[in-house]
């Protein structure tokens, strides 16, 4: 079996899928924040996926790839102590307890 | 002397009302007489300048003073200009005012002695003066509506000077409002001519008019409404309500107010826009019918008032009615001979009488409330019932009142006989209805004036009863003595001088010099001497002078010699007695049903509901519909944050099927 294109597609798929559910099914705030990665990371194995097997000389979606874990590790650096101010204030990550911005 | 003199004629009073404002009052308020010397000085200064112009206008040939034209501001090929039209009848107007100002300021450092409101009572004073000399002077409509308001203005500062005491404060805003009302129709009218003929400048309507470039019912409606516009000043008969209770401001200011200023302005626009008026004939009977009857309406009043300053409230209407009725009859007096005298002759017929007849009531009448003044400064009262007996405490102001009141009435051969003569010649010759009409009120005004008279000098002294006018006037330092005491000199003398005028000035137009620098050329009955007693060989004098000699007999029998009761005559006429008492209850007419049921009930409730229940219901239910639909709203926010996640996922799925399928 060679491994081509359309595989990783469907790994990248799944993956997003797995982090869609992550974000949007779990309470946990480090779950959510996990499914959050889960789906940058989706997102960067399509771009190296699609640079290799279209573009091949050019690495533009390899650089971009990067940018994006740059990007997804701040990202994590942030809402953890986020998440970590919002525990030490109300003892709890549930997410759907912390509902202080509604109307 | 170069013309640009002419503008410090009016700025020089401005300069010193503006010198009291921002440097005497505050810095100087420990100074109080340096203000009235301020006003003073800049008035005399004007004065002199005054006779200047008069003099120059005298000598030139055309009877102008040529004062170029400044140009004020330039908007988009409408351009208004600053400029002083100096003609004969301005430099009259001119030097009256000044000098019965000048007079009246002197006096003032006596009545208003002591009086907290000093340096600023001077300061309005000159800004009073100021505008209408500067009314008098202006060159066009719109500069001289400027001052007409401004007239306005002052005679609501001074008539309300002792605001704090209500019914003052309730007077201004009278003379405002009411003035105001006319002041309406003078705006219309000003906007009617400048529509029909695209300027304001006074000269160029007067030769538009002359010349039929403004004709019909253009012509009337702009007369009607510069005519309501004088109506309103001068208090002719639909407006003439806040007349006397202007009454309320300090006496000076009633003698300022009703000889020289205010109340002249109305006349004099008349006189000045006169050739607009000429050429309509509905225009002039309006003039002169509402004069005529201003003149016997406001007479009638005076009979019963018991308040002197009221009286001569009333005869300063009924006066100024007589110069409206002698410049619509002059005017008429084209129409009346049937063509055979020129129209230009009528408009320099008219104006001549009726200004003639303002030039000696300037003086007169400038005396009659000087007089007043220094009755009340005596009594503390301006009540007649508690006067009596002044004559031997105050001999002067007797004599002057004595002099004032003989000229009012119309006695040879004081000044008021010889313009009230011509008033009178004027409208037998060309409107023979209100030649009796104005015979009647001679007879009206020579009763009430010495009915006034009477009451306040012959008799005994009746107390000077300490009533609601001595808490107005009561003053540190000016104790009530128990006995009535003549007045300080600084009041005499201006007294003195005005009387000696109240005789004299009369005789200007004696052989005609009045009218003829006026443009009207009179028939010379030859020399000054010989008119002076020449008069008598016509019969129509003795028939004025026998009506005013019946009047004042009639006032001698009732409050001197007491041979008919007053009481008595009262009671017997007592439904004319009520309705004269109570001034026909025009002050009721328009206070409870054109005010209170018409303003009040009727439009402006109907504006505040409209306002209430249309415009605020329109505004409120647009803000209460998004209110409402922002409340439903809100609920969307759940504050849920994977609720947020789940709808951008679920919008994002949406955009790409979309994408996907119509594209």
């Amino acid at each position: 079996m060679t491994v081509g294109l359309q595989h990783y597609v469907v790994l990248s798929a799944i993956l997003f899928s797995i982090g869609l559910y992550g974000t949007l099914g779990r309470r946990n705030a480090i779950v959510v924040l996990m499914g959050i990665e889960l789906m940058l990371n989706a997102a960067n194995i399509s771009l190296v996926a699609f640079s290799r097997y279209l573009t091949p000389p050019a690495l533009t979606g390899q650089v971009f790839a990067l940018f994006v874990i740059v990007v997804a590790a701040a990202e994590a650096a942030v809402a953890l102590a986020i998440i970590m101010t919002i525990y030490r204030n109300r003892r709890t990550i549930e997410v759907d307890k912390i509902d202080l911005m509604k109307w | 002397m170069p013309y640009q003199l002419a503008w410090f004629i009016w700025t020089l009073p401005v300069f010193a009302f503006l010198a009291i404002t921002l440097v005497l009052r505050p810095f100087f308020n420990h100074r109080p007489h340096w203000s009235a010397y301020a006003t003073i000085t800049a008035i005399g200064a004007a004065f002199v300048l005054s006779i200047w112009a008069l003099i120059t206008v005298l000598q030139s040939p055309d009877h102008l003073l040529a004062v170029p034209r400044i140009e004020w501001a330039v908007i988009d090929g409408f351009t208004i200009h600053l400029g002083l039209l100096v003609d004969s009848l301005t430099a009259i107007m001119l030097v009256v005012v000044t000098g019965v100002s000048l007079l009246v300021q002197i006096y003032s450092q006596g009545y208003m002695h002591g009086d907290p409101g000093y340096p600023r009572y001077f300061a309005w004073m000159a800004l009073f003066t100021a505008n209408m000399l500067g009314l008098v002077m202006a060159d066009s409509l719109l500069f001289m509506y400027v001052f007409w308001e401004g007239v306005g203005l002052c005679s609501y500062l001074l008539i309300g000077f002792w605001f704090h005491k209500k019914s003052a404060a309730d007077a201004a805003k009278k003379a405002f409002l009411v003035t105001r009302l006319g002041d309406f129709g003078f705006l219309a009218g000003i906007l009617t001519l400048y529509f029909s003929q695209n300027t304001f400048d006074i000269e160029a309507l007067r030769t538009a008019a002359a010349a039929g470039a403004i004709a019909g019912t253009t012509l009337t409606l702009a007369a009607i409404g510069i005519f309501a516009g004088a109506a309103g000043k001068s208090a002719q008969f639909p407006l003439h309500t806040w007349l006397p209770d202007a009454m309320e401001g300090p006496t000076p200011v009633s003698s300022l107010i009703h000889a020289a200023t205010m109340v002249a302005a109305g006349v004099f626009l008349v006189a000045r826009m006169f050739p607009v008026f000429a050429y309509s004939e509905t225009a002039l009977n309006v003039v002169a019918g509402i004069g005529a009857f201003t003149a016997i309406f406001a007479a009638s009043m005076g009979l019963v008032a018991n308040d002197i300053k009221r009286v001569m409230a009333y005869s300063t209407i009924s006066q100024l009615g007589y110069m409206m009725l002698a410049l619509g009859a002059g005017g008429l007096a084209a129409y009346a001979s049937g063509g055979s005298l020129p129209i230009e002759e009528a408009i320099s017929l008219g104006v001549a009488v009726g200004m003639f007849h303002l030039f000696n009531h300037a003086f007169f009448k400038c005396l009659l409330f000087l007089g007043c003044g220094s009755v009340n400064h005596a009594t503390g009262t301006f009540d007649m019932r508690y006067m009596g007996g002044l004559r031997k405490y105050m001999p002067f102001t007797t004599l002057t009142f004595v002099i004032a009141s003989l000229s009012l009435a119309g006695i040879w051969p004081l000044s008021g006989f010889w313009s009230k003569d011509e008033i009178l010649v004027t409208s037998w010759n060309y409107i023979p209805v209100w030649f009796y009409v104005a015979l009647v009120t001679v007879f009206m005004t020579a009763f009430y004036c010495f009915r006034a008279v009477f009451l306040t000098f012959s008799g005994e002294y009746r107390g000077g009863e300490p009533g609601a006018h001595v808490a107005a006037h009561s003053t540190p330092g000016h104790e009530q003595s128990h006995m009535p005491h003549e007045s300080p000199r600084v009041m005499l003398v201006p007294m003195g001088v005005l009387a000696v005028l109240s005789i004299v000035s009369g005789w200007i137009n004696l052989s005609g010099g009045f009218s003829s620098f006026l443009g009207h050329s009179a028939e010379s009955e030859g020399g000054w001497l010989q008119t002076l007693f020449g008069v008598f060989t016509h019969p129509l004098p003795f028939i004025s002078l026998a009506t005013a000699a019946a009047g004042i007999f009639l006032a001698f029998a009732m409050y001197n010699r007491k041979w008919v009761s007053a009481t008595a005559v009262g009671r017997a006429f007592s439904p004319i007695y009520k309705v004269l008492y109570n001034k026909y209850w025009m002050d009721e007419l328009y206070q409870g049903i054109l005010v209170k049921s018409f303003l009040l009930n009727g439009l402006f409730r109907g504006a505040q509901e409209m306002d209430a229940d249309v415009v605020d219901g329109v505004a409120n239910g647009i803000g209460n519909t998004v209110v409402g639909f922002g409340k439903g709203m809100r609920r969307m926010e759940t504050g849920q944050l994977q609720g947020y996640a789940v709808a951008i996922a679920v919008g994002l799925v949406a955009i790409m099927l979309g994408l996907y399928f119509w594209t």
